[in-house]
């Protein structure tokens, strides 16, 4: 359940929060750019990020295709109104910008990315919050995706069983239902066990 | 607040942030105007709607963190720091925002109406208003377009969301009738 590409590339070797702060500088320059040089430039290099990761690296550009629509309607808009020149510089960016941040996420694991994301939580712990609550929820929300996607399936194959047609819609009220009931009994779990775990420092 | 309602109240933010990742992988319906719609939507007006304003946010503001981390739980499998980006961002920036205004209205107006109809004016308000409001926002951003531009390329949606909004009432109604003692938002 994530874009986590699993290989070893120079770009797996970096540290997470170096690159996240690469991608916040390149996020904040390339914002006000309006020259289509520098734009081409940007989306070569990209793309040329994307081509060092070998062809698992180049398929990621799927990622892309639901967006493909939206994309092409922005870009007729923008050529439409404003001329190619202005369209591609919007569209380029935008390209730019996304891919870089997938790419984050392609060549980051999860847990690398949690401990950035526990770092910048600093200052709220600082202000008394209980950042450990946070960690911990986070860890239930991983571990129950699973769980609720596979009572969804049950609710659709029981409601299938019965003839239900397409207005399945009608399992969401149960679903909501089971996963409260399961939060009750996995909060009493968590109680019976000594609540959740305080920080040690 | 006993640490054991805390704790319990952090479970159930988690697992309602779960649920909105489930909803995303109900096979999206096919509507009149050609756009599928998804039921994760509805998940973000029913968390603030069962949840309450404060916790609902919060299980949104969860949701978006694991999506940030890199997983792919929005619907249609997309997810990662890329979608942060893209031009349908406010959307997501909108998710806690949508969340908090649906559980706020629906805690004041219960008194006032059914539960069905208190949540359903919720849902509406925060599910379509706020979250356009951001989306729409979101899209100026991107694209540089006027508000105008960027709500004629949002429309299509809006159908899809109203259908939405009724099904956040009726669910909502009958999950606090399932389930009286776990139902928070009164």
């Amino acid at each position: 359940m994530s874009l986590y590409l699993a290989q070893i590339s120079w770009l797996h070797r970096l540290p997470a929060g170096l690159k996240l702060f690469c991608l916040a500088i390149a996020t904040v320059l390339l914002y006000p750019v309006k020259e289509v040089g520098i734009i081409s430039l940007a989306v070569a290099v990209t793309l040329g990020i994307y081509a060092s990761l070998g062809r698992s690296g180049l398929a990621q550009l799927k990622l892309l295709k639901p967006l493909f629509w939206m994309m092409l309607a922005i870009f007729a808009l923008q050529y439409w109104t404003m001329g190619l020149a202005e369209a591609w510089i919007l569209l380029g960016r935008m390209l730019v910008l996304i891919l870089l941040a997938n790419a984050i996420s392609m060549t980051t694991r999860m847990d690398e990315m949690n401990a950035v994301f526990q770092f910048l939580l600093t200052p709220l712990r600082w202000l008394g919050v209980q950042t450990q609550r946070i960690a911990f929820a986070l860890s239930l929300l991983i571990r129950f995706v699973p769980v609720l996607v596979s009572f969804m399936h049950a609710l659709l194959a029981a409601w299938r069983a019965r003839g239900g047609q397409r207005r399945y819609w009608q399992i969401i009220a149960p679903l909501v239902v089971q996963a409260l009931r399961m939060s009750d009994q996995v909060a009493e779990a968590v109680a019976a066990r000594g609540g959740i775990p305080k920080i040690k420092n | 607040m006993s640490e054991i309602t805390k704790d319990k109240q952090v479970v159930q933010i988690a697992i309602f942030a779960a649920l909105l990742a489930a909803l995303g992988f109900i096979p999206p319906i096919p509507f009149a105007t050609g756009v599928p719609i998804s039921a994760q939507s509805l998940g973000v007006m029913l968390a603030g709607t069962i949840l309450g304003a404060r916790n609902g946010a919060l299980s949104m503001i969860l949701f978006l963190v694991v999506v940030a981390l890199g997983a792919n739980l929005l619907a249609g499998g997309r997810g990662g720091l890329g979608v942060f980006a893209g031009p349908t961002a406010g959307f997501l920036f909108a998710f806690p925002f949508a969340a908090f205004t649906a559980g706020l209205l629906t805690r004041s107006l219960s008194g006032k109406f059914s539960l069905t109809i208190a949540a359903g004016i919720g849902a509406l308000v925060g599910g379509i208003v706020v979250m356009y409001l951001f989306g729409i926002a979101g899209f100026k951003l991107v694209t540089g377009r006027t508000w105008l531009e960027s709500l004629m390329i949002m429309w299509v949606y809006i159908p899809g969301d109203a259908v939405k909004v009724v099904l956040a009432a009726v669910v909502t109604g009958a999950v606090a009738r399932a389930l009286p003692g776990t139902y928070a938002n009164k």
